[in-house]
């Protein structure tokens, strides 16, 4: 009994502190847009409700076309993505332990998505990497003028948003797959006679799947409201609705934000209206599986499938590392000229000219960083040992709670935010930038933690407890030392969002609180390639950093305990 | 005229103990002080200015400056708006901005900055402000002591002369060129200000009556005036890069579109930017800027103090000194920047017009005088109107 008052307690303190650090100022910064949205901003003179921006959204040039191409990109690159996940691990899952995916997978989760997308464009612009490689191939004297990135069909977005996603959703998936049998259901299905693809989609997947909703709804959500992937790679006349939005926030015509708010709400409209869809699809699926199990086909028709899924993969994964290592490559450049497949002069000007200030933006992002994913891994641990003592399972409307900043667009609520963090005069310095971080930080440290958490052998407690070991002795002693490596990883993911944040670092930081993506961002918007790899490399490097970090610690510490090396991450 | 009479009365009264103690009292209140100028962030070369202003302020004033860089200006005017939301009249986070055309306009018509505070300044004696002056007006609207100069703008085009012999003459020229080589030419996406720019400078070339567009456009005056730039642009379109269906997102996005050789003509606001992104490794040597027949649109940059901000003193501090003489000198010293003073010569003394006459010089450095007339910006409500049609017409 007196465990369980001691989890509530937890709980509750855990509920109170994300009712009013997390759903707070999200609500608030919702209505603050809805508001404006409805034409009431008192300080641009607006104060009588009215319908005006959303006639005004409606008759935006490009509007129908950039909420199609939202949709498009954001539903195939999800799809796709997802698709490919489960191909590449029926493939690989045998062969591979999770650890060791992970180290592979950390530098594509390291690198944030600005960056990846301005290596990306690089790469595969018809000026860019491969072209040029290609040039004294088929004999091009000038760069081809053809569609490539930016293209009108979203296709470079596409491909942008999958690199990125893939490796999370991979992550994500062997994770999961540590709490099911997968072996001894593959021998089961394997002596019934079904193809090895076969017993994938039809046992495995099914178990995964609600493991694996939450991410996938996180994944749809980005891939439709992707702002600097969008400005990057995506079409340009019209962009994407989020793209579209931010121009419009930005308009030297003030009131423009009205419209752009009423824009804000039809984008969260888009998510919501995705999200409605993948529940569609996720019912008819159960039908249609039903059925379809019981037919009981054996077909191995899957197999080539499967192979040309992990083909696909792979070349998401070299697409990526040549984005990565272009960045590195233009950061030491001087001069790199249509058609050199390498730079014509080298130089470290981009690395040692101070006016490149990174020194100031890297402390500032390990600053951040470090403030943010402390303080998320401390709320994540105290909530999972609140339900450990409560002895209860997480309540799904908890769950939705959690997320709720990875699934509300963020320019739906950040615009309104800010406004409330400046009436509560923490607007400009590193309290609202910690504070509206963690809002996405908090999530991501969530997502990694709580199911090595839970998959922890209760066996071991139990023996503490038996031998009288307390709660907090238990908590110190025994799961946070066994859980170090699960820890360390989500300190790892936990980096990688904070130094990832664009938008609100920006807003709340009111453009004082520079950090190495803010910085990134801003001289993309210029034309100095070799500045920007300089800070690209700075931002993939110290998440990478984070994850190697993640990886040697525990091994070092755990040199002489075998059981607690390479276990669940 | 009021603005003139300011001016001319404070250059008068500048000698007298009265502005100077008032001015002592400015600089004794900005010591220590932070200023947080908000300008866009682009390009590098202005940065390392900035990153200069400061360090001079600090060593002689005791005022440290620090860049907040911007992607786009309207960023700090929708962040000044924010804190007037939230009813923050004093210790708002935007010191000073860089600013001119439509956020200006955008900034005076709200209320939302401080002023008139140029003729405070004592170096405001070296800048020519009579009403007709380009330090006077802004994109027609006027000044009024809300916003000081510091540098000159002027629409410019640049090519590389290695692919391109002769660069086109006027913007009617364009058709034949850009027929002539189709996919070579683009412009950046008029939403931002170079595109709109663009659209613009094509507009006073062609319009049958340049002085309307000193006037607020009208649903009368629009159809006529702009309907040749429309038929310009119908011909030009087909053949612009990608076929017109993509525009690069700014003008240092299109120039890297010529570094990269997917097109051989781009377009700056700064004269001298060719010279300075040749230096910078950023364009081949043998880039050059050319300028249509008939001149180009110039404008000049301003820097302005919103009504709330925190180190209001410090930012002052800061304007009067981006117009000493010896900060303009060293501004328009192609190795440092390059870009044009916004002094009037007539009033500088002997040794300034020597440290001017001094300067250095570079081959893709254009003299003033190959530069042409500077055209005069047409009235803000023009731009709106330009680029909502164009999206009107080709935002599907």
């Amino acid at each position: 009994m007196t465990m369980t008052r001691d989890g509530r307690a937890l709980r509750a303190v855990v509920m109170v502190v994300l009712a009013i650090g997390l759903i707070g100022p999200i609500m608030a910064g919702l209505a603050q847009t809805g508001r404006a949205a409805f034409g009431i901003m008192p300080v641009l003179g607006a104060v009588e409700a009215s319908l005006t921006p959303w006639r005004d959204l409606l008759t935006e040039p490009g509007l129908w076309t950039a909420v199609r191409l939202t949709l498009w990109t954001g539903l195939v690159s999800t799809a796709l993505s997802l698709m490919l996940a489960v191909g590449f691990c029926a493939v690989t899952h045998a062969r591979m332990t999770t650890t060791s995916a992970a180290r592979w997978l950390a530098p594509f989760l390291a690198v944030p998505h600005a960056a990846l997308a301005i290596g990306l464009a690089f790469v595969l612009t018809p000026s860019g990497w491969i072209a040029r490689l290609l040039a004294p191939v088929i004999g091009l004297d000038r760069p081809p003028d053809l569609p490539i990135v930016n293209d009108p069909w979203g296709i470079a977005l596409i491909l942008g948003l999958m690199v990125k996603e893939v490796p999370f959703l991979l992550l994500v998936m062997l994770s999961a797959l540590t709490q099911i049998p997968v072996r001894q259901h593959l021998a089961a299905g394997r002596a019934l006679g079904y193809g090895r693809g076969l017993v994938w989609v039809k046992v495995i997947a099914p178990q995964v799947w609600p493991l694996i909703r939450l991410p996938v709804m996180v994944v749809l959500a980005y891939a439709l409201s992707t702002v600097d992937m969008g400005v990057i790679l995506g079409p340009s006349n019209p962009p994407v609705l989020a793209v579209m939005l931010t121009r419009l926030f930005s308009n030297p015509d003030t009131t423009r934000i009205l419209v752009a708010s009423a824009g804000a709400l039809l984008q969260g409209g888009l998510v919501a209206g995705a999200f409605a869809a993948l529940w569609f699809a996720d019912r008819l699926m159960r039908n249609i599986g039903l059925w379809w199990l019981r037919r009981g086909g054996r077909g191995s028709s899957a197999e080539p499938l499967l192979r040309l899924a992990s083909a696909a993969v792979i070349a998401l994964f070299v697409l990526g590392a040549l984005a990565m290592a272009a960045l590195l490559i233009w950061s030491f450049a001087w001069r790199w000229p249509w058609p050199e497949a390498l730079p014509q002069s080298w130089s470290l000007k981009a690395w040692a000219s101070p006016t490149a200030g990174w020194l100031r933006a890297l402390g500032n992002t390990v600053l951040l960083a470090s403030a943010t994913t402390a303080l998320s891994l401390v709320l994540a641990i105290v909530w999972l040992e609140g339900e450990d003592r409560a002895q209860r399972g997480r309540a799904g409307w908890a769950e939705a709670l959690i997320y709720l900043p990875l699934l509300v667009p963020q320019i739906g609520f950040l615009y309104g935010l800010n406004i409330l963090f400046l009436r509560l005069g923490i607007n400009g310095g590193y309290t609202a930038v910690i504070w509206a971080q963690s809002l996405f930080v908090f999530p991501y440290v969530m997502i990694a933690l709580s199911d090595p958490w839970r998959a922890l052998d209760p066996r071991l407690t139990r023996a503490a407890a038996s031998l009288g070991a307390g709660p907090w002795r238990r908590l110190l002693a025994i799961k946070l030392p066994v859980l170090l490596m699960p820890i360390l990883t989500a300190a790892a993911i936990g980096i990688a969002v904070s130094v990832a944040q664009y938008l609100p670092t920006l807003f709340m930081g009111a453009g004082r609180v520079a950090t190495l993506t803010t910085e990134a961002v801003t001289l993309s918007s210029g034309s100095d390639r070799r500045v920007t790899g300089v800070y690209a490399s700075l931002q993939a490097g110290l998440p990478l950093a984070a994850y190697v970090a993640a990886f040697a610690i525990p091994a070092v510490l755990h040199r002489n305990r075998a059981a607690l090396k390479g276990s669940s991450a | 005229m009021r603005v003139s009479l300011t001016a001319a009365l404070s250059v008068a009264l500048l000698s007298t103990p009265a502005l100077a103690q008032d001015w002592q009292a400015t600089l004794d209140a900005a010591r220590g002080q932070t200023v947080y100028w908000n300008a866009w962030g682009g390009d590098e070369r202005t940065n390392a200015f900035i990153a200069w202003v400061g360090q001079q302020t600090s060593a002689r004033h005791g005022v440290s400056v620090q860049q907040v860089k911007l992607t786009d200006t309207a960023e700090a005017v929708t962040r000044v708006i924010s804190e007037k939301a939230a009813g923050q009249a004093d210790g708002g986070s935007v010191d000073m901005i860089w600013i001119n055309g439509p956020n200006f306009l955008a900034m005076k018509d709200k209320g939302l900055l401080h002023g008139p505070f140029v003729a405070t300044l004592p170096n405001a004696q070296y800048l020519d402000l009579s009403p007709a002056s380009p330090n006077s007006v802004d994109f027609t609207v006027p000044v009024d002591g809300m916003e000081s100069p510091w540098r000159l703008a002027k629409f410019v085009f640049n090519y590389d002369s290695a692919r391109i012999d002769v660069p086109p003459a006027t913007m009617a020229a364009f058709i034949d060129w850009a027929a002539a080589n189709p996919g070579r030419f683009t412009h950046p996406d008029p939403s931002n200000f170079m595109g709109a720019t663009f659209l613009k400078q094509a507009l006073i070339e062609l319009t049958p009556e340049v002085a309307v567009l000193q006037q607020p456009v009208t649903d009368a005056n629009y159809e006529a005036a702009t309907a040749p730039l429309w038929a310009w642009y119908e011909a030009l379109k087909p053949n612009l890069w990608r076929a017109g269906k993509a525009f690069p997102e700014n003008q240092s996005v299109q120039q890297q579109l010529m570094n990269d050789g997917e097109i051989d003509i781009a377009m700056s606001f700064d004269p001298a930017s060719t010279a300075g992104d040749i230096a910078q490794g950023l364009l081949p040597d043998t880039a050059r800027v050319f300028v249509p027949e008939g001149g180009t649109i110039g404008n000049v940059s301003f820097v302005a103090i919103p009504f709330n901000a925190a180190n209001r003193d410090g930012a002052m501090v800061v304007a009067n000194f981006l117009l000493a003489p010896e900060t303009q000198a060293h501004m328009q010293n192609i190795e440092v920047l390059g870009s044009f003073s916004v002094l009037d010569p007539a009033k500088l003394d002997g040794d300034a017009q020597a440290a001017f006459s001094g300067l250095p010089t570079a081959p893709a450095l254009p003299t003033l005088e190959a530069l042409g007339p500077t055209l005069l910006e047409p009235h803000a409500s023009w731009m709106t109107r330009l680029t909502a049609e164009w999206a009107q017409r080709y935002t599907r």
